[in-house]
């Protein structure tokens, strides 16, 4: 017998979580001498309360979804993949090459070579740490995280001796021709008379990052692979008694995560940057990790958890521009909403189960 | 009653930002952040000197994310702010693509100087000339005939520091050994003193006797490990002289404060075009003040004041790391 209804479980806790760190954000704020309403009010509008608004968030949210969908599938097959923040770097550098080197006709052809292109680099990043656990046991954790900064000293020595243009000092690549400049919002939904999403750098990957979550939705519940996938997650001596090969899940789980990753870049470095800085992956692939946590892995709840935390992005930024909250108080707010929805997940779930238990029993 | 007092002294605040006056200038900073001890901090100085001396307000904000470059750019722009300084070149692109929008707008680069639009007041800095003085100062300080350069993030323009310096020094000791590393490849090499004080010791190790820290925030570590193992080091940016008195030979300044506090003080009519901040406008320089008075002789004095009119006059021209993408005296 289920403890409480479903709705119960999948609506009324993660609200009472947001409720209680918003309510102990305000009392931060409140603490520094700002007025918690106003800063709550800047954030709604400022993030949901317009087409320009959701642009940004929807913007963010793209990225966390390809990351948090990559931590996810790695977590049913009860792996960590904590390098999401390397593999989308490589897949932006995949991105970059295919953008810049090739001359493509129209943005569709680009976009479709460009998802390829960064999950092929993704993969691949993700795939040297694979094999190093499937076939030697080092520990995914431990390889995945050092391969981030193998990443960076790698996008780095590309970006300031290989592909930086003669002069520039910006350590970036040129932009983009304008022929792989992908859609935004404005350009897709804007009319004459009314232009909506203005300068917002939300782009046709949205709908990427929404095909890859009924796509990932499909491979767990709907292949024998994600039959696998989830039965090896369970348990692993179970999984080889069934005939199921670790070093095999083990390498493909990893690959598909790889991939996942690396296809955040056609979101934040083909359709927003169009062209590759160093610095563009700004921690996406660890908040992968949040959003994985917040979603339950599952790729509805992912995207939630994504639009959630597009919404603290953006809402953050427009607390940074209109009020003096310093930026370390905004991580602090942003910290406190994934602390109570991801980690402190039981306090709430506790006393709720207790609270209908007892309700259950006096309807009885 | 505390929390009184924070609730009205909140809606003061309130009441205070929401009456300010429209044309007042914005600040952006870098991803490093307003108190990064360097190229930020010297921007938000510049600022608060104006604010005081003033009386005036200005918005501002530190960026967190790359999209926030444009997106900063343009609220500012739409809520009226004029000027609107933003620091670094991460900001070039997105102002070439968001400039021409906002004509009515001025808006003040610092350390970009290659963009082509009528609007923006582009402030770049002669790093390379500075950094020739100091290591001119650094090769005759030397007693082991080595000197270091410890540089934060491994980009372009730390190249261009480290170039100037080895220049210097070979033209006082051509025999001299110049080391050079760099803190790191993330952004987090400029907020990195522990690996700051790691490398120190690991070229005082190779010999070196005086260092020359290139960080931002990173150089805190140098400094002090330098100060620590009784060699000189050389500070960059600000003066850092005072923070170990007679351990810091001299710094490198680079008056990006002055250059904040001049487009501020110029208000929206201030002007635009390319303009380059070298050793005969001050806009670099070698700190000299009390804490380092000990440390440098009357020649050192005179062959650095003799070196700078020599290169403002053009008699001796130091080779700026971007005319080839490399440098004559240092190998990266």
């Amino acid at each position: 017998m289920e403890k409480m209804p479903k709705w119960a479980d999948v609506v009324l806790i993660p609200l009472i979580s947001l409720l209680l760190a918003t309510i102990l954000s305000a009392l931060v704020i409140l603490a520094i001498g700002e007025n918690p309403i106003e800063a709550v009010n800047l954030m709604v509008t400022g993030a949901l309360g317009s087409t320009y608004g959701w642009g940004y968030t929807l913007y963010y949210a793209t990225n966390f979804m390809f990351t948090g969908l990559a931590v996810a599938v790695a977590f049913h097959a009860r792996m960590f993949n904590i390098g999401g923040e390397g593999q989308a770097m490589l897949g932006g550098l995949g991105v970059a090459i295919v953008c810049l080197y090739v001359p493509w006709p129209h943005w569709s052809i680009a976009l479709l070579a460009a998802c390829a292109a960064s999950m092929i680099f993704g993969a691949a990043w993700a795939a040297i740490p694979a094999y190093l656990q499937a076939k030697r046991g080092s520990h995914i954790v431990i390889t995945t995280i050092m391969f981030n900064f193998i990443a960076a000293a790698l996008l780095n020595y590309m970006l300031v001796n290989v592909m930086r243009p003669q002069g520039s000092q910006d350590p970036a690549t040129a932009r983009f021709p304008e022929a792989v400049h992908l859609p935004t919002f404005q350009s897709m939904f804007s009319t004459a008379e009314n232009i909506v999403f203005r300068g917002a750098p939300a782009n046709i990957s949205f709908f990427v990052a929404i095909l890859a979550c009924f796509v990932v939705w499909a491979l767990i519940w709907r292949t024998r692979l994600g039959y696998e996938l989830r039965a090896y997650g369970h348990s692993e001596t179970g999984a080889v008694y069934a005939g199921i090969s670790p070093v095999r899940i083990t390498i493909i789980a990893m690959l598909i995560s790889g991939a996942l990753a690396g296809l955040m870049a056609t979101n934040n470095v083909m359709g927003e940057a169009e062209r590759l800085v160093l610095n563009s992956t700004e921690g996406a692939g660890f908040i992968g990790i949040a959003v994985a946590l917040m979603g339950r892995s599952h790729p509805f709840g992912v995207f939630l958890a994504a639009i959630l935390f597009g919404f603290l992005y953006q809402g953050g930024a427009e607390l940074a521009l209109w009020t003096s909250i310093p930026r370390e108080l905004i991580v602090v707010i942003q910290a406190l909403v994934i602390l109570f929805t991801g980690a402190l997940d039981n306090m709430v779930r506790m006393p709720l189960e207790k609270l209908f238990l007892s309700l259950r029993k006096e309807a009885e | 009653m505390t929390l009184m007092k924070s609730l009205m002294g909140a809606a003061a605040t309130v009441a205070l930002t929401a009456g300010a006056a429209l044309a007042d200038p914005a600040l952006i900073f870098d991803l490093g952040g307003k108190f990064d001890k360097s190229f930020n901090e010297a921007a938000h100085n510049g600022a608060s000197r104006w604010a005081e001396e003033t009386g005036g307000t200005y918005r501002e904000i530190e960026m967190q994310s790359e999209a926030q470059r444009e997106q900063a750019l343009r609220r500012f722009a739409e809520a009226g702010s004029n000027p609107i300084i933003t620091m670094g070149f991460g900001m070039a692109d997105p102002l070439s693509a968001v400039a021409s929008d906002y004509p009515d707008t001025t808006f003040v680069v610092i350390d970009v100087t290659w963009l082509d639009a009528p609007n923006v007041r582009q402030v770049g800095f002669a790093e390379h000339e500075g950094s020739y003085l100091v290591g001119m100062m650094a090769a005759m300080a030397s007693e082991s005939g080595t000197v270091g350069f410890i540089g934060g993030m491994d980009v372009p323009l730390i190249r261009h520091f480290g170039c100037g310096y080895a220049q210097g020094a070979k033209a006082v000791n051509p025999d001299i050994n110049v080391v050079a590393n760099m803190t790191g490849t993330t952004p987090a090499a400029w907020n990195d003193p522990v690996k700051g004080s790691e490398l120190t010791k690991a070229q005082i190790s190779q010999g070196a006797d005086v260092v020359y820290a290139a960080a931002g925030g990173t150089g805190v570590g140098v400094l002090q490990t330098a100060a620590d193992e009784g060699i000189l080091s050389i500070g960059v940016d600000s003066n850092q002289n005072h923070l170990h008195p007679g351990k810091v030979l001299t710094s490198m300044l680079k008056r990006v404060d002055v250059a904040v506090f001049e487009a501020m003080s110029a208000g929206d009519n201030v002007e635009t075009g390319v303009f380059t901040m070298g050793l005969a406008q001050d806009g670099v320089g070698v700190a000299m003040d009390d804490n380092n008075a000990a440390l440098v002789s009357d020649d050192m004095k005179a062959a650095v004041d003799k070196a700078r009119q020599d290169i403002i006059d053009g008699n001796v021209s130091v080779v700026s790391y971007y005319e080839n993408d490399s440098c004559p005296a240092l190998q990266f």
